[in-house]
């Protein structure tokens, strides 16, 4: 139901994001979608990635904040209206969105979202007729 | 201008024949009504007969701020409550202040050595005095409000906060003294640029004190505001501000040596040191009545200096601060130590996460930021959790200090690789 997220705290200096995808180079981990939410001290790195549990341990081991977070990736369709689906569902439930971004690659076509009742949600989006990725969809 | 000639300008042989005088009834008074100083005496052999005069003072135990936390909040007090005409408190490391009564006898003493610091600074009964230290359990208010009052002068008791208002009517009343820390007449300075009021104001004197500073600082005071600024000294648990403070020739704080028995002693050893060589601060508090003191360490690093002053007074000297034989710091004129903080972070549960303290001074104002790492049991991948996180733990540490301070959430280890582990503060204000 869900799909794992990774997330890293960085503070805003100069190339700590350069040393985050570094680390994930180097451990052969393909990141399928990434966004960043920032305030004026810190940014918080948000991803879907290949193998969510391998790229956690090896930031942490390089000293980073890193925390695997449940996610829903909505999948949706390349055409008009799929979008005020998703909204109306989670709107019609009196569910809050925290935040979302959108994930695109080659075969997979999704909105991560990460809603104030994770479970509440799933339901009402599969309910609403809309699909979810599973984590295992997700990895490789 | 001297206030009591006879007091602060007595030959060296006078003023130890009266420290003697005044020692000897000291240890018999503590001995038979402190049983904090009784037991202690009682401990290393001593009786009061013992003590004949100043030259046996190094028989004498040391007194700690740990003693006046142990006997919180009146076990050290010498008299019984109905003669204690007032409190005032500071901030203590665990929570429970340091209490500090005072007699009837012991505010006039307190007024009396604060207005002879007024007269070092050339002020007199002719000068409208503004005394902008926070009034209330710190001592700055009150102690220079007495003081000021008692020499005669017109007191205008402004307190802290509102400085456009203090200059306006510094302006209106043709105000020719200020009392307040140094950082604060700094601020005010800017600000009386600021309104654009520099030719109005008739400011001749200030006493700054409560903070350390630099001789830097001074010169930068005088020649914003055009006036003298003085250093004056002086610690709650051995009185309030006007222990020391000093004259026109700015060659040290002269103590007021009557009433506070001024020794240096090596920080490790504990052995006295002669004069000019630097270590710890130690008083004993000749005539205080509320809550005498026997050979109280004060933690502040000096030299002292018993050759006469130019001025004319006698007294000794003590030179400007050199730092502090524990990790206290003074910020806007509050204590703080490292260990405040530490429980303060400890109540956000179980363990204290690597936090550095970095203290600054930014338009001449203290600030304190307060950089914690981000541990996995803080972790929130949203950042209005972390923002709440942020405001709970500024709370937390306000609550415990009594200070505006500025959280910072830092990336794990970050503090540990740049500074080391055990080291948890960084003041940038250490500017010589």
């Amino acid at each position: 139901m869900f799909v794992k997220q990774l997330s890293v705290f960085i503070e805003n200096r100069e190339g700590r994001l350069e040393q985050v995808t570094e680390v994930l180079k180097e451990e052969g981990i393909n990141i399928l979608s990434l966004s960043m939410a920032d305030t004026t001290e810190y940014g918080m790195l948000r991803m879907v990635v290949s193998d969510p549990e391998k790229s956690k341990d090896a930031l942490r081991n390089k000293g980073f904040s890193a925390m695997l977070t449940d996610v829903l990736a909505v999948k949706l369709e390349d055409k008009v209206g799929e979008m005020h689906k998703m909204t109306h569902i989670l709107c019609s439930q009196g569910l809050n969105i925290e935040y979302m971004y959108a994930l695109a690659s080659e075969n997979r076509r999704a909105m991560i979202v990460k809603v104030s009742d994770g479970i509440a949600a799933a339901k009402a989006i599969q309910d609403g007729g809309l699909e979810l990725y599973s984590n295992e969809e997700m990895c490789w | 201008m001297i206030w009591n000639e006879t007091k602060e300008c007595m030959s060296r042989d006078e003023m130890a024949n009266l420290q003697s005088a005044r020692l000897v009834k000291l240890v018999d008074r503590v001995y038979h009504n402190v049983e904090f100083y009784r037991k202690k005496m009682q401990k290393v052999g001593l009786e009061p007969g013992d003590i004949r005069g100043i030259e046996d003072l190094e028989r004498l135990p040391f007194t700690t701020k740990d003693d006046l936390r142990d006997t919180y909040p009146f076990g050290m007090f010498a008299v019984p409550n109905s003669q204690i005409t007032r409190i005032h408190a500071s901030s203590g490391t665990t929570g429970k202040a340091t209490v500090v009564g005072y007699t009837r006898k012991d505010i006039d003493v307190w007024s009396e050595c604060v207005a002879r610091c007024i007269s070092m600074a050339g002020l007199g009964k002719n000068d409208i005095i503004q005394v902008a230290y926070g009034y209330g359990l710190f001592t700055g208010g009150l102690g220079a409000h007495y003081g000021a009052e008692k020499m005669g002068a017109t007191v205008v008791p402004m307190s802290t906060g509102n400085t456009k208002k203090l200059v306006t009517m510094m302006v209106d009343f043709g105000v020719t003294g200020i009392m307040c820390t140094p950082s604060y007449l700094l601020h005010i300075a800017e600000t009386i640029e600021e309104m654009g009021v520099k030719d109005k104001i008739k400011l001749k004197a200030s006493l700054n004190g409560a903070e350390p500073w630099t001789e830097n600082m001074r010169t930068s005071i005088e020649q914003k505001l055009g006036i003298h600024a003085h250093d004056i000294y002086g610690l709650s648990e051995v009185m309030g501000p006007g222990v020391a403070a000093d004259c026109e020739y700015h060659k040290g704080l002269h103590i007021h040596e009557d009433h506070f028995l001024p020794e240096i002693v090596d920080e490790h050893t504990l052995k006295p040191l002669r004069d000019g060589m630097t270590g710890e601060l130690v008083f004993s508090t000749l005539t205080k009545e509320g809550i005498p003191l026997i050979r109280y360490r004060t933690k502040d690093l000096t030299s002292i200096d018993h050759s006469p002053c130019d001025c004319g007074r006698t007294t000794a000297r003590i030179a400007r601060f050199k730092g502090r034989s524990d990790d206290m710091l003074i910020i806007r004129g509050v204590n703080v130590f490292p260990s405040q903080i530490e429980a303060a972070l400890l109540e956000m549960g179980g363990t204290t996460p690597h936090y550095l303290m970095i203290v600054d001074r930014v338009n001449n104002l203290d600030t304190l930021e307060v950089h914690v790492e981000v541990e996995e049991r803080f972790f929130s991948d949203e950042i209005r959790e972390l923002e709440n996180l942020t405001g709970k733990i500024a709370h937390v540490i306000q609550q415990a200090i009594g200070l505006a301070v500025k959280v910072k959430l830092v990336e794990p280890k970050g503090l540990e690789r740049s500074m080391g582990k055990s080291k948890h503060v960084i003041d940038k204000r250490k500017m010589e």
